[in-house]
């Protein structure tokens, strides 16, 4: 049995859906374009994986094995379309501007493989915390992918926060480069693929670096056990 | 006894089918009204940036027709809403579609005045270049709205280009294809306004079935 720190560390960092896994990349690469894009789809995407998981565990012991695939799926793909239409009915620019990536949340395999991998063996609880920090792990990644294309490629930040937080947060924006002609690459599908192989590299360093560290000053018997 | 375990799994199966179904069409029900409200909202806020809301007092919104020409850009039917004032027709709003842009069809809104002046010309739904060809959207350039005041004399028909066509309009630095397809399909509307006006404004619906069918 993990216990729950560990199912935090693991989805926040050693575990992580985006910088370890590698799933759900279509989304992640797609809509990071700004800072904004990233956070609703990060937020659709945790949203979708607490409930899914949530229910999932709920129904573990009921599912016969043979059909618990189609199962998830379904459960997955409803979750999902309670999610589209909400969103459509409350955050209506937001929903306009992610468009077709809120249904392929569904195709997202992260959640699924969380539901077959972790829902279907462990508690409600457990669940829910997986649920919770897998896709806080993620939302994270698509924040910070978002924001560094957002100022790379716009020179700006938080661009188009009224979509999301109303029209009080037009002021949000914060323009940090002055009369930026744009870096267009950051922008384009190539500079996503670049900015997450180097948010992956810099995963990896600092890693190495805890690792050595931990050698250094533990004794060898006592070695620290890392990303499975 | 096997076909009794898979008779169990097929109901069960079929039991969270129906759940599923039973709770997005909940969802559904709960939100349909305020999602329309919500597109309904969208397109009317479009729409009053393509005409000022102070030269008409009818609901322009109901107040619409479809038409169909191969100068609107697309063979679907194209809703044309009409604003009055006073009963008086004062501007139509086509929404042709640039089917030429870079990465696929632009849809547009198009604002005409009776004299065939352009009093507004807005993007509703593109998939341009991020940081290039997405200029044509009014809230990341301006370039959109010198559009307006311009009509088929102003400047003539061959002026209807982009400059590196030798026509009157800018392009943008690193995109050509985009403006140019926005300035023919804005070029294509007044075209089309200036051959139909008068049925565009006709308050009877047979009248209009019958200019509906294209040239």
């Amino acid at each position: 049995m993990t216990s729950y720190p560990k199912l935090v560390r693991d989805g926040f960092w050693s575990n992580n859906v985006g910088l370890v896994q590698l799933l759900g990349l279509c989304p992640l690469l797609a809509v990071t374009g700004t800072f904004i894009n990233g956070l609703g789809l990060g937020l659709a995407t945790l949203l979708t994986l607490v409930a899914s998981n949530t229910i999932i565990s709920m129904i573990r012991t009921l599912v016969r094995p043979e059909v618990r695939i189609p199962v998830f799926v379904l459960v997955i793909a409803s979750i999902v379309t309670v999610i589209e239409l909400s969103m459509s009915a409350y955050f209506h620019e937001l929903y306009s501007v992610l468009g077709i990536f809120i249904p392929l949340i569904v195709t997202n395999c992260a959640i699924i493989g969380r539901a077959e991998a972790f829902a279907s063996k462990n508690t409600v609880g457990r669940a829910m915390v997986d649920g919770f920090s897998m896709g806080f792990g993620f939302l994270l990644v698509l924040v910070v992918l978002g924001g560094m294309r957002e100022i790379i490629g716009a020179g700006t930040l938080f661009a188009q926060a009224h979509m999301m937080f109303g029209e009080a947060a037009r002021t949000l924006t914060f323009v940090l480069i002055e009369d930026y002609s744009g870096f267009l690459l950051a922008v384009l599908p190539p500079g996503a693929f670049i900015g997450l192989g180097l948010l992956i590299a810099v995963k990896n360093l600092i890693d190495r670096r805890l690792e050595r560290r931990s050698v250094r000053q533990a004794a060898p018997s006592t070695q620290i056990a890392h990303a499975s | 006894m096997r076909y009794r375990s898979i008779l169990i799994s097929a109901g069960f199966l079929f039991l969270f089918a129906v759940l599923g179904t039973g709770m997005v069409a909940y969802t559904y029900d709960t939100t349909a009204e305020r999602i329309a409200d919500n597109e309904r909202r969208a397109l009317l806020r479009k729409l009053n940036e393509v005409v000022d809301t102070d030269s008409y007092d009818n609901d322009i919104f109901t107040d619409v027709i479809l038409v169909q020409s191969p100068l609107l850009g697309t063979r679907a039917p194209a809703p044309v809403y009409r604003a009055r004032q006073n009963g008086w027709p004062v501007a139509a709003v086509l929404s042709p579609v640039a089917p030429d842009g870079y990465n696929g069809a632009i849809q547009l809104l198009v604002g005409i005045n009776l004299e065939g002046t352009v009093t507004g010309v807005r993007v509703l739904r593109h998939q341009e270049t991020p940081g290039l060809g997405d200029a044509i959207e009014a809230e990341r350039s301006d370039w959109i709205r010198r559009f307006t005041g311009k009509s088929l004399n102003n400047p003539d028909l061959d002026g209807w280009k982009v400059r590196r066509d030798d026509g009157e309009f800018d392009q943008f630095t690193g995109a050509t294809i985009t403006p140019r397809a926005v300035v023919k399909a804005v070029r294509n509307a007044l075209i089309y306004f200036k051959a139909n006006r008068h049925q565009l404004f006709a308050q009877d619906p047979e009248q209009e079935q019958e200019q509906e069918t294209p040239s």
